[in-house]
């Protein structure tokens, strides 16, 4: 029964979907106002059919109804709670779903915040949502429907994958999908301005907190999957040039670019055919991720069932939506008149060359995921293409970008006086590089140009609001004054770009880290990287569906107490599988890090890693997305303000 | 996306949890370097994305003993990447060896740059917009009056 | 169509082609020309890897390169484990090519050995020649990365042909019938 609802209720968001493509763009084309009002309530309809059919979904895993397939395959009656709520996405069907779902939110927010837009710009955008949306859920219903039925049902579900069962597992997906799906919005507005031919200042602003949305999502969503492969796989690792990592980082690259590049349409009115296809091309990324991970193209640890069938429709899906977006964007992009012009050492030129920097970056990561399918199938040649081939190539181009990222935002839009920039950055460079000098005596070349990098940022976006807020230069309420006033847009940014120095100094830290396999009994000992660790038991736990099996470890340093770390080792029965629950404990600066793996002659043998700096990687992440959230907040980004816009835009038309 | 379906290739290296014996390290601390570097740029092929020194699975382990007997019998890094490459073909190389074939992939950073440089360059080049026809310049006129 | 309206098709040159090669890459891998994850042998057309193994019960004696090189007819090298599930699969399959006469030899990878016999005590013996690779060095000469894989030998000692995976009736129709005929 439950069942049926939830496939009548995607059915109903599908036809709503249809609906919501069709007739807002033809009124808007038609201009009639009252066809183009239509377009937020029929986005609203279309969500809350959507948010039923996952409502139906989730309900029938948390009453284990195994006369739903997708639930007799993937959830089992002895799971606990939480992870029969969230495994309904972590199965190829129900993700599908929760992607259709979260772009029904996107429509229906441009819907509900959306009110200031012309009114034919948001039918066009919400019909271009709409039109996307219902090839999703068609995907959904004819090839990936989550509600068929098997009958009779099972007595039992056929459980998940352990290492599923993982709470950052289980939010990873809602999060990296909001990031994905987000950057429809500025698809949408891209599409929509193409239709209409033109693209102003306002347009700029209208798309930038859409794309900073997207783009903090996608950050956090990338971070939370690096986090989880650091400490639920166990290999201590955390980023593996993974084809599917490298899926997520693509759009992330042209996420990064677009959110800055819309800053020049905003502001000079220039750079608008740029946008225009780099919101294009960011959603075409995020829509061709989903494609290589499901049809089971690439070759990834991480992958879906593989199903040429299943990705055949989606290559249709793709080639329509994107295809469909770029000849339009061939046909009309010509119209999209250039606007202010700059000098190259300015701030448009220090954002063109980020752009520049960020999409060699994601060329390059494009050409290595893709080269091993092109070799094979025009050369005919099998080779592989791993981390060492990225971190030789995309190191040489992150580091002119690092370079540049504190200078960019000292620099005056039109024409930029470098020197005086410089000059301003005397001390972030000094710091630079009195911390590369440091690490370069201890650590040798590559960590001491990360850690030098890293300083650079961090003071560097620390000088840029001493500089704005006149720091120790002007009397002190004058500087408090001054902070205030200081827009959050800037404060932002300075975190963004610092919290970029926090994940290189996390990845230099890394690079520094030790580890050591041994083979322990209990009360015996081992020393690394200045501590001893003492296996003092090993001993057997139940779990909910699992057995356990638990090493406890004091450490110790100079014979006093530090740690206890108790790794464990669950073991599946349903599944007949083993799984690692690796122990952390961190302090902020370095982890302590244990994996309890086979027994043998009652000797337990463990992996021991000590990780320094290793939060911060994630740690900055969350301070970059947290820039993005700021800058979100500023008044000027959340009003929208048109109206604000105009005299300055007349006044320039006038000259 | 992400990370969903991890390891149907664990599955298949069993439950060994990328944990091999103690034992397997070289004596000599540079050459155990060596050995750790070479063999994370060589891939495990039971698991497809990982190396062999990441990898739990049973012949990673017996390659990476491979790779420290060959070490420690004296090759270099390059006999020891050409022994595995006589057996398991040039896939097992993470770093792929430059040749005709790769050259396009090697060229990937420098042509992406080199074409991003061309179109900022083409468009600083660009002529300036033409001068207003007389009749755009009337209906500029036109505009301008109205506004005010 | 001057140089500006070409430079903003390019995009949708460069997506369509990129949609042309995935389609070709989903249409093969759909036949089955195509899969991700085969890896191609290195030793097609080269010398098999010389080895001495040791006899795997129920056979006393194992075998060498050089006897496999002084068969006087083509040899299938069936590397095999009783741990191995696939290998379990593809076992009737072997019973038959044993009794059409395809001289199979089989090589035990990585078993106990009163394991691997009693695997063919289950099963059946489907082997003229048995040998067992107990420590795997044999089997990464011959660049093997899993269980089951077979080898084609000519009378030469040239490797011909490899199998990655369990042998079913129609690989031995299509594919082995056709290279046994060639290097008889």
């Amino acid at each position: 029964m439950i069942g049926e609802l939830g496939h009548f209720a995607l059915a109903l968001g599908c036809v709503l979907a249809v609906i919501q493509a069709v007739v807002p763009l033809y009124g808007a084309q038609r201009r009639d106002v009252l066809l183009m009002r239509a377009a937020p309530a029929l986005a609203f309809g279309q969500l809350i059919a959507l948010a039923g059919a996952a409502g139906a979904l989730v309900w029938a895993s948390v009453v284990s109804d195994f006369s739903v397939a997708n639930v007799a395959e993937n959830s089992h009656s002895l799971k606990p709670l939480l992870y029969r709520i969230t495994g309904t996405w972590g199965n190829h069907e129900g993700s599908i779903l929760l992607w259709a779902l979260i772009l029904a939110v996107c429509g229906a927010a441009v819907g509900a915040f959306g009110g200031n837009l012309p009114t034919a710009l948001r039918a066009r955008v919400i019909g271009v949502l709409g039109f996307t949306s219902c090839g999703f859920l068609l995907f959904a219903l004819l090839e990936s429907n989550p509600f068929l039925r098997v009958w009779p049902p099972p007595v039992d579900g056929q459980g998940m994958n352990p290492l599923l069962q993982d709470p950052g597992l289980a939010f990873h997906p809602p999060i990296l999908y909001s990031g994905y799906v987000g950057f429809a919005v500025p698809f949408a507005f891209a599409v929509a301005a193409l239709i209409e031919g033109r693209i102003d200042a306002a347009w700029g602003r209208w798309v930038r907190p859409w794309a900073l949305t997207a783009w903090c999502f996608l950050t956090c969503g990338i971070a939370l999957g690096s986090w989880w492969a650091y400490y639920e796989v166990g290999w201590g690792g955390y980023w593996f040039w993974d084809p599917v990592e490298n899926a997520s980082l693509m759009p992330w690259l042209t996420g990064t670019a677009l959110v800055h590049s819309a800053i020049v349409v905003e502001k000079r009115e220039a750079l608008k055919v740029w946008t225009v296809l780099l919101a294009i091309g960011t959603f075409a990324f995020s829509l061709s991720g989903t494609f290589m991970v499901r049809s089971g193209i690439l070759n990834s640890v991480h992958s879906f069932a593989n199903d040429p069938a299943r990705g055949v429709f989606i290559l249709g899906l793709l080639a329509l939506v994107i295809g469909s977006s770029l000849v339009l964007f061939a046909l009309r992009a010509r119209h999209l008149a250039s606007g202010g012009v700059f000098a190259p050492i300015s701030r448009e030129g220090a954002l063109v060359l980020n752009n520049i920097l960020l999409c060699s970056i994601c060329a390059v990561v494009v050409t290595g995921t893709m080269y091993p399918l092109f070799a094979e199938l025009v050369l005919g040649a099998k080779l592989s293409v791993g981390a060492p081939f990225f971190n030789a190539t995309v190191l040489p181009l992150v580091i002119p970008l690092v370079a540049a990222m504190s200078i960019g935002p000292v620099l005056s839009w039109k024409r930029a006086n470098l020197g005086a920039a410089l000059m301003r950055l005397w001390y972030a460079a000094l710091v630079a590089l009195c911390v590369g000098l440091f690490a370069a005596w201890g650590w040798g070349a590559l960590p001491a140009l990360a850690f030098a990098g890293s300083a650079w940022l961090i003071i560097g976006a620390l000088a840029e609001l001493i500089e704005r807020t006149r720091l120790l230069r002007v009397p002190f309420a004058e500087f408090l004054d001054r902070v205030a006033g200081l827009r959050r847009a800037a404060f932002g940014t300075a975190l963004a770009h610092a919290g970029l120095g926090v994940t290189i100094a996390g990845i230099a830290g890394m690079s520094l880290a030790s580890n050591a396999v041994v083979a322990l009994q209990p009360g015996q000992s081992t020393h690394l990287a200045g501590y001893d660790w003492t296996l003092i038991s090993l001993t057997d736990a139940p779990g909910p569906n699992y057995q356990s099996r638990v090493a406890t470890i004091s450490l110790s340093r100079d014979h006093l107490p530090i740690a206890i770390l108790a790794p464990e080792r669950h073991f599946f029965p349903l599944q007949n599988q083993t799984v690692s629950d690796v122990a952390i404990r961190t302090n902020g600066f370095r982890d302590l890090y244990a994996v309890l793996g086979e027994e043998r002659d009652g000797a337990a043998v463990l992996r021991l890693h000590y990780n320094p700096l290793a939060p911060w990687i994630w740690l900055g992440a969350l301070i970059m997305a947290g820039g993005g959230a700021l800058s979100l907040s500023d008044r000027r980004l959340r009003l929208g303000a048109p109206a604000a816009r105009k005299a300055p835009a007349g006044a320039a038309a006038a000259q | 996306m992400s990370r969903l379906l991890l390891v149907l290739l664990l599955l298949a290296a069993g439950p060994a949890l990328a944990i091999s014996d103690p034992r397997e390290a070289l004596p000599d601390p540079a050459q155990e370097q060596r050995a750790e570097a070479l063999g994370s740029q060589l891939r495990c092929l039971v698991c497809q994305n990982e190396s062999i020194e990441d990898s739990g699975a049973d012949l990673a382990r017996d390659l990476r003993g491979i790779v420290r007997q060959r070490i420690a019998a004296g090759d270099s890094d390059a006999q020891v990447i050409a022994w595995m490459t006589s057996r398991y073909g040039e896939f097992v190389r993470l770093r792929p060896h430059f040749d005709a074939s790769t050259a396009l992939l090697w060229a990937s950073p420098v042509l992406a740059l080199l074409l991003a440089g061309a179109l900022v360059l083409r468009r600083r080049g660009a002529a300036p917009p033409p001068p207003l026809s007389a009749h755009e310049q009337q209906e500029l006129d036109r505009l301008m009056r109205e506004d005010v | 169509m001057n140089r500006r309206n070409l430079l903003l098709l390019a995009p949708l040159a460069v997506a369509g082609a990129a949609g042309v090669g995935f389609y070709a890459a989903l249409e093969r891998m759909r036949r089955g020309t195509f899969d991700p994850h085969s890896l191609p042998s290195p030793l097609i057309g080269k010398p098999m890897p010389s080895f001495v193994l040791p006899g795997q019960a129920p056979a006393q004696f194992g075998f060498s390169s050089d006897e496999v090189w002084a068969a006087g007819s083509p040899v299938l090298i069936n590397f095999f484990a009783s741990w191995c599930v696939p290998c379990a699969l593809e076992h009737d399959e072997l019973m038959q090519l044993a009794t059409s006469g395809v001289a199979l030899w089989g090589i035990a990878y990585k078993d106990k050995p009163e394991a691997a016999a009693g695997f063919l005590q289950e099963h059946g013996n489907p082997f003229a020649r048995l040998a067992a690779d107990r420590t795997g060095r044999t089997a990464i000469d011959f660049g093997v990365y899993g269980v089951p894989e077979s080898y084609l030998i000519d009378r030469t000692g040239i490797v011909r042909w490899r199998w990655a995976g369990p042998i079913t009736p129609a690989i031995t129709a299509d594919t082995l019938r056709p290279l046994l005929q060639q290097f008889a």
